[in-house]
């Protein structure tokens, strides 16, 4: 593999331990480096001000507004759709539907004999296969109206017995969601079959086991999904405005389903309101939209509601384990064995399919532990739901918690300390890179390092002696850990393995500077909030001797930028700013090439530093890079040949990925009265190598623990028996606030990748990996004595009030608010 | 739903008059009718309060205020905060603690936070007014907390707003009048 090029990747290092405090806002340099430094971000100015580009403020004269009619059932054939008094309703323009369109559908596929495709149409044409799934769209002079007409047309429905969770979708007999194929599994990967594993449970000392859930959750971005399109008729083409994650896979889904060239097709993503995962797949109503622009000639913007939002866009994270593991006496593990569920919903999101829970799931459960052998199925069974999408973490954040449910079953049989099991079985220093049983070769970590400091923090900080008070004080409170590791920024050496049809991984990117020295960075990579216009020119100022301010990052725009993959896994800061780093690296050579010339020196002596062009050594001679830059596009001629026209340069990046790992801690307490769980502390030890902007990977980790949180006591999207939403507002889904969240303590390890240029790690969905596992163990810690404890997320309050007065030991109503923890 | 009503209001120090219909809430009729983008609507119910405003003085959610219940009212948005190009302490407080990624929500807590502000005598050194005497006590942790529970973000995990609003509250109270 290539080692890091540019400036030297600092060796690990390790912070200031005890009584951290956040890294504190800057807008200079830190030891002459940009990268590293926690540098204020430039999207904040316009943000703050109310100056951002969301779709949803953007307006075009003569723009029309779209609205969607629903299903109101579960699962339902259409027999007759009529739209003719909505179209006669005031201000609308057309209604379509699924055969007014062409009956255009988006299909993602695997190359895969156990994968079997399934179509989603763009409107639901004679079946809907979820409460919430389009059928028909009207376009209308403003939103108002055409939720006024929508509520007009008139669809004969006949509705069919609906497959409402994983249950109902593998029982024998079961109604099947896609009537084409052979039955729900739409899905089924025997990864990994160890022959040896029957022998190995047979004979070993102990083994544990147990059946882990999770629940369906959301993503929910604050922006839900919205996008405007319309017609250049001047360069024929299609623009698109989309809140989204993926500007390239939406031209080509649109491209592909409504049968155009890409070339005809321009996508854009303005400032997007975040999207966790939400808006990394290709959204049916964006091609419904870009169709009824195509076919009116005229702007037509959709703006998506919550309830459209919590209940017909995408869900996750619905998964069952039954998983078992065999320890020897000692606590090692000696095999691993898993049945792995996935609910997908009703269908296979474009362009990452259905299948990338199971595949995700299956081949990556082993996680930080050493397991000598392996067994591991993933299945995904479609439901009569809202189709999935890789929700941040996809999978890990419930392999993590099966894994670490493992560790604690483990060592409560053998009456081991639990973090000694850990340690026992974890990757050690110097095992670096461990070749996994699952195939997959696991670079330089800290996963023991992160662990040794995470109990020593929690030990310095009095967690024990604070939850004895809580308990004193007649409260169940409990400590508990999660170890993992995050494999990011992983390219098509990587993605391969899955065989998708499309499949992502690389990314390119091109560096330009212009007469008067500024940069112009391009990325395919696209920012939803996670800074890269700040990161992006961090990394590339210091290739090139600027400062930040004079680098300027264009994403998210299909016409601009060369094809590229957006932004979901933890690949930007890697794959983009990688690609950056190479172009702006060529860039730096066609300066250095320049500035030897007008210095008469050799490019080898040339430093690029502080806007200027250097020979090294000495201090007079010197040339200012706009004076380079003036001079190669307006004076070329006067340069040499090698130093002509233009300071431009396009590298692509496609790395096998870099597993970055943390240790989470929580400290929670439990009111054995209401059965409210509160999480008092919480601590994360995270190692991303070497950090671009510490602000940022802090804001990353503590909105990820924030979301695992959610997962593990708050959120839950729920359906009733029928297959009917019930959780369809944020009166209904739990979003935890201010109130529910503790101040959260992060300490960084740098464990410098290899596998990166900068040297960095991926770190996007750490946060939201790790939590869900270190609070429900600490929640069984909370209940520890009373026999009962929890494989399952979220643990809500109506379960902690019957396990405690199962087990006899209900206490005294209010005793959480009443000893002021939390406050 | 033709029925159309007069409304004047004065938003940020600019007077408007304008035709409205009587549904039209008043966060659309500031974003679409009005041009003031800067307010962002996140639920439509009531709970995210991404659409906050000020209206005579106090947090509203927008999308639950029709557009003519603010006829004759003062209407502040986050676009009024900065001076030109110069962010307010607050907003650059927000800067420097982080307290926002996507950018949607936050326009909701930075009205929220200067209306509660408002409400203790804490404005903004360059503000209208200045705080009454014996006003500008300093909030505690504890209740900021609990205001920023007010509203929803998916980004930050809320540290960075709890931070950035307790640091202003301490700057305006020490550049106060004591």
């Amino acid at each position: 593999m290539t080692p890091p090029a540019g400036p030297a990747a600092p060796a690990r290092t390790t912070p200031p331990p005890a009584g951290m405090t956040p890294p504190a806002a800057t807008t200079q340099r830190q030891d002459g480096r940009w990268v590293g430094a926690a540098l204020t971000r430039k999207e904040d100015r316009r943000l703050l001000q109310g100056r951002g580009r969301f779709v949803g403020d953007m307006t075009r004269a003569g723009m029309l507004h779209a609205a969607f009619v629903r299903s109101p059932f579960p699962a339902a054939e259409v027999t007759a759709v009529d739209a003719s008094a909505a179209s006669r309703a005031r201000g609308v323009a057309a209604v379509f539907t699924s055969a007014d369109l062409g009956d255009p559908f988006l299909l993602a596929t695997l190359d895969r004999d156990e994968f079997v495709p399934t179509r989603m149409p763009v409107l639901a044409g004679n079946r809907a296969r979820f409460a919430g799934e389009p059928v028909a769209m009207v376009v209308a002079a403003d939103a108002y109206l055409a939720e006024d007409a929508a509520e007009l047309v008139q669809v004969d429905w006949a509705p069919g017995p609906a497959v409402p969770g994983l249950a109902a979708a593998e029982a024998d007999g079961a109604p099947r969601v896609h009537p084409e194929t052979g039955g729900n599994c739409l899905v089924d990967l025997l990864m990994f079959d160890d022959g040896r594993l029957g022998e190995i449970f047979a004979a070993a000392p102990v083994v544990v086991s147990g059946e882990f859930t999770s629940a369906r959750v959301a993503a929910m971005p604050l922006e839900g999904r919205a996008c405007l399109a319309e017609w250049d008729d001047r360069d024929g083409q299609l623009v698109l405005h989309a809140s989204t994650q993926v500007p390239h896979q939406v031209r080509s889904g649109v491209a592909q389903a409504l049968g155009i060239p890409e070339r005809a097709v321009r996508v854009v993503a303005p400032d997007v309101g975040g999207g966790f995962g939400l808006k990394c797949v290709v959204g049916r109503e964006e091609v419904a939209v870009a169709a009824a622009a195509l076919r009116l000639r005229r702007p037509v913007r959709w703006t998506e509601d919550r309830q459209e939002n919590l209940s017909a866009s995408f869900h996750g994270h619905e998964q069952r384990y039954r998983a078992r593991a065999a320890f020897d006496g000692e606590g090692r593990l000696l095999g691993l064995d898993a049945e792995i569920d996935c609910d997908i919903g009703a269908y296979s999101a474009y362009p990452f399919t259905c299948a990338v829970e199971p595949l995700m799931a299956a081949s990556e459960l082993p996680g930080i532990y050493k397991v000598p052998a392996y067994r591991a199925r993933g299945r995904g069974f479609a439901t009569h739901k809202a189709p999935t999408a890789p929700y941040r973490g996809v999978s890990r954040p419930q392999i993590v918690l099966v894994m670490e449910r493992l560790m604690e079953k483990a060592a409560a049989e053998l009456r081991l300390d639990p973090l000694e099991v850990r340690r026992r079985n974890m990757i050690g220093p110097g095992e670096f890179p461990y070749p996994g049983v699952n195939g997959i070769s696991y670079d330089e970590g800290s996963y023991r390092e992160s662990l040794d400091l995470a109990e020593r923090r929690v030990a310095e900080a009095g967690w024990a002696a604070e939850r004895d008070r809580l308990r004193a004080a007649g409260l169940r409170a409990g400590i508990g850990y999660a170890c993992f590791s995050e494999r990011t920024a992983y390219g098509t050496p990587t993605m391969s393995l899955r065989r998708m049809r499309m499949t992502p991984g690389y990314d390119t990117a091109s560096v330009r500077m212009d007469p008067t020295g500024e940069v112009i960075v391009t990325t395919g990579t696209c920012a939803h909030g996670q800074g890269h216009e700040t990161t992006f020119a961090q990394i590339v100022a210091d290739r090139l001797g600027v400062h930040p301010d004079q680098v300027r990052l264009r994403q998210g725009d299909t016409d601009l930028a060369s094809y590229g993959w957006g932004t979901f896994a933890s690949r930007s800061v890697v794959i983009g700013g990688g690609a950056a780093a190479r172009a702006a690296e060529q860039v730096a050579d066609q300066l250095r090439t320049a500035a030897a010339h007008l210095l008469e020196a050799s490019a080898a002596d040339v430093e690029l530093h502080d806007g200027a062009a250097r020979i090294r050594g000495d201090a007079r001679a010197a040339v200012p890079l706009a004076e380079i830059a003036r001079l190669v596009h307006f004076q070329t001629h006067t340069l040499p040949e090698e130093a002509r026209y233009g300071l431009e340069a396009r590298a692509s990046y496609d790395p096998p990925g870099t597993f970055s790992n943390a240790c989470h801690a929580a400290l929670v307490a439990a009111d054995a009265g209401t059965g409210q769980v509160r999480v008092l502390r919480y601590l994360v030890v995270e190692d991303c190598g070497v950090v671009i902007n510490p602000l940022i990977v802090d804001g990353q980790v503590l909105g990820g623990v924030t979301q695992g949180v959610a997962a593990a006591l708050y959120e839950r999207i729920c359906y009733d028996a029928e297959g009917q939403p019930v959780s369809t507002t944020l009166m209904d889904y739990l979003v935890p606030t201010a109130a529910e969240m503790c101040p959260v303590e992060v300490i960084h390890l740098q464990t410098p990748s290899a596998f990166s240029e900068s040297g960095a790690k991926g770190m996007g969905e750490g946060g939201m990996i790790g939590a869900p596992a270190a609070v429900l163990n600490a929640v069984n810690d909370a209940l520890a004595g009373t026999g009962v404890s929890f494989d399952h997320i979220p643990v809500l309050p109506g379960e902690v009030c019957a396990a405690l007065a199962a087990s006899g030991a209900a206490g005294a109503d209010g005793a959480l608010a009443a000893s002021g923890a939390g406050e | 739903m033709t029925d159309r009503h007069q409304v004047r209001l004065r938003v940020n120090g600019t007077e408007h008059e304008l035709l409205v219909e009587a549904r039209r809430t008043l966060a659309d009729m500031l974003r679409h009718d009005l041009g003031y983008t800067g307010t962002n609507v996140g639920c439509e119910h009531g709970i995210c309060g991404a659409c906050t405003v000020r209206l005579d003085g106090a947090p509203v959610r927008s999308c639950l205020v029709f557009g003519v219940q603010a006829d004759g009212a003062d209407v502040r948005t986050v676009e009024g905060l900065a001076d030109g190009d110069e962010l307010s302490d607050l907003q650059q407080a927000f800067r420097d603690h982080h307290a926002l990624q996507c950018g949607f929500c936050t326009p909701g807590f930075l009205m929220l936070a200067e209306a509660y502000f408002a409400e203790r005598g804490l404005v903004p050194p360059a503000g209208p007014g200045r705080p009454p005497p014996g006003a500008g006590e300093e909030p505690s942790e504890a209740e900021i907390r609990e205001l920023v529970a007010s509203n929803l973000c998916r980004c930050t995990g809320y540290q960075g707003i709890v931070a950035a609003m307790l640091a202003t509250a301490r700057a305006r109270r020490a550049a106060g009048p004591g």
